[in-house]
């Protein structure tokens, strides 16, 4: 099969990669180019364990061909912490027991990057909304709710 | 929540310092950054992709099987089936002496479940695999089959299963686990109330995010690595050891990091014939379900039927109880045995109760084969069993929580399975849950205790 060529920047650095035609964006990350940290829950975008951020839009890795990503900017969690240094949402994630098995964390934590990017102090209500996408099977659900508020606040306490 | 520390505090060593604390859990920095190696983040080269064909019958005598226009599809390096397994006939629990062996890998001869693995198709590619799969023809002669437990024990039902040769597991006691104490009917014939209440339940799937699986790499030493997302690691590599006839010492597993489990990755399914791929081919190999094969292929928890008969007094005490427990163990035995054994013991609930008889069936049907998840054996039971106190509460006109305080065991009751109380805090909690939920009780229970002889 032809290959085709693809071409976009991953948390910042450049990705080229030729791939089959059709391929997602998920099985491109993550068997191409190696970035793992977007699951593959269900591959018909009803888990959003696959969640990435596409220039500047959460979008379901497993519904995006990777053909349609070319020059686009993607953000994974596995490019969140800078330096060793966690984002907020990734220390308050793990400050609030946020997490049990782990497998839908990537994907809750660009949700919620998603929803603090555009809405810095969110209500419960929006943070409940911003995540009704995310299954977490576990159903840990409230210290996720708790992590996302915790996260927002200590973004404002920085800001001040 | 308030931690009450006065429960217990005369026997008690330790204060009790962690309980209520957050603190870090050792794998939440690998799941915060995405780092966290799940069985499927694992990536080797040349990886083939392996895709099971299904039986579309609930129950079918296989007259043949015909793979030749799948081998012959592009990407297809292997084709498997029952011949190709060393030791095809396996059951999980034989390592515990829990026989007999009564499940193929992939069917021979004949179908059970609607579901079953036939062939298994190894490709270059994911899709490869999946169109070959669709080439696979078996020709059929399908069976009638027994959806029902009631039906499936009636004389003349369609036999399930012939390894066991009828259509319930043969306990060591005959046709079901039985727990006898006291005199029964003696205790029905005394008490003032008798009822008799039927409780059922569906099977129930545990649906984890991440679907069960595992990848297998050969290694250079004649050994393979597995990783898989089983929550039954050793059992997995000793079946899988038995499965393909093969030393331990050549298995090597990896895995521990499970993707949401409850229960659902205790079974031996994918990793014997991944194993048995990647030998035959010298590739590494994928087998990983598709969300449908999470939801319709991996075993749920059983299908239950309780039947609860209890003698009460006015005054509150159980005198007699008689249950019958029907588990569903689907085609096959998998982990149900142990779990309609478990319901036996547990069928008494946390009470003490004079005179007790139990009957739990583990039985076979033409349904999907069903095992272990969250409390197997006990869960269902407790609901029914919970309901039931319910009822027979409101039938004496009594406070459900008192009712259950004068019924409650206490350190030192003989439990109906022959095994003393010990370590009971049930009136404990349910003095607590009588504050926290604003329920009160007269002051008699709340003076309660579990272990203080006269409180």
């Amino acid at each position: 099969m032809a290959k085709v060529p693809v071409q976009f920047t991953l948390n910042g650095s450049e990705k080229a990669e030729f791939i089959d035609s059709g391929t997602t964006l998920l099985h491109a990350l993550r068997d191409k180019i190696g970035d793992t940290s977007p699951k593959g829950g269900c591959h018909q975008g009803t888990c959003g364990a696959c969640s990435v951020i596409i220039d500047g839009e959460l979008r379901l890795s497993c519904l995006t061909l990777a053909e349609t990503c070319n020059g686009a900017a993607i953000s994974t969690t596995s490019g969140l912490s800078e330096g060793g240094v966690l984002h907020p949402l990734q220390r308050a994630f793990l400050d609030t027991f946020a997490t049990q098995c782990g497998f839908c964390t990537p994907g809750m934590i660009m949700a919620a990057k998603m929803l603090l990017d555009h809405t810095p102090n969110p209500s419960r209500d929006e943070v409940v909304e911003a995540l009704s996408g995310n299954i977490c099977r576990c159903t840990g659900y409230e210290p996720i709710i708790q992590a996302v508020l915790t996260a927002a606040r200590s973004n404002s306490q920085n800001a001040a | 929540m308030e931690l009450r520390k006065s429960y217990f505090a005369d026997v008690r060593k330790d204060d009790l310092h962690e309980i209520g604390q957050p603190r870090p859990r050792s794998d939440s920095p690998g799941h915060v950054t995405g780092k966290t190696a799940f069985f499927a983040d694992r990536n080797f080269p040349g990886t083939l992709h392996l895709k099971m064909v299904r039986s579309p019958h609930h129950h079918a005598r296989i007259r043949s099987i015909d793979t030749s226009e799948a081998e012959r599809h592009p990407g297809v390096v292997k084709v498997l089936t029952a011949k190709d397994v060393p030791h095809n006939v396996y059951t999980i629990l034989i390592l515990i002496q829990i026989g007999p062996e009564d499940e193929t890998v992939l069917a021979d001869g004949k179908v059970r479940w609607k579901g079953e693995p036939v062939v298994a198709v190894l490709a270059e590619t994911e899709r490869a695999a999946q169109e070959a799969a669709a080439k696979v023809k078996i020709d059929y002669e399908v069976l009638p089959a027994v959806f029902d437990m009631e039906e499936a024990l009636k004389p003349g039902a369609p036999l399930v299963n012939e390894y066991h040769g009828q259509n319930y597991y043969l306990y060591d006691s005959g046709e079901c686990r039985k727990v006898r104490f006291g005199d029964v009917e003696a205790g029905f014939a005394s008490a003032d109330h008798v009822l008799e209440q039927s409780y059922q339940s569906s099977p129930i799937e545990h649906a984890p995010t991440e679907t069960t699986g595992c990848v297998v790499a050969p290694e250079g030493n004649d050994r393979f690595t597995c990783y898989t997302n089983t929550q039954a690691m050793f059992f997995t590599l000793d079946n899988a050891s038995i499965i393909l006839q093969m030393p331990g010492n050549k298995l090597h597993f990896v895995g521990g990091t499970v993707g949401g489990g409850f229960g659902g990755k205790v079974d031996v399914i994918v990793e014997p014939i991944a194993i048995l791929g990647a030998k035959l081919t010298g590739r590494p190999v994928s087998f990983i379900y598709s969300r449908e094969e999470e939801m319709q292929i991996s075993s749920p928890r059983a299908a239950e039927k309780v039947v609860i008969k209890d003698g009460v007094m006015k005054d509150g005490r159980i005198v007699a109880r008689k249950v019958t427990g029907y588990t569903d163990a689907g085609a096959y035995s998998r982990h149900s045995p142990y779990g309609a054994q478990k319901g036996a013991g547990h069928y008494p609930g946390p009470y003490t109760i004079p005179n007790v008889w139990i009957d739990t069936y583990c039985v076979y049907t033409n349904r999907t084969p069903s095992s272990a998840m969250r409390g197997f054996g006990v869960t269902i039971g407790d609901f029914a069993l919970e309901v039931q106190m319910d009822k027979l509460a409101r039938l004496i006109g009594m406070d459900p929580l008192e009712f259950r305080f004068i019924n409650a065991y206490r350190d030192g009751d003989m439990k109906a399975h022959r095994q003393p109380t010990e370590g009971a805090a049930l009136i404990e909690c349910m003095q607590e849950a009588s504050r926290a939920a604003n329920w009160p009780v007269a002051e008699k229970f709340m003076a309660m205790s579990s272990y203080v002889k006269g409180a």
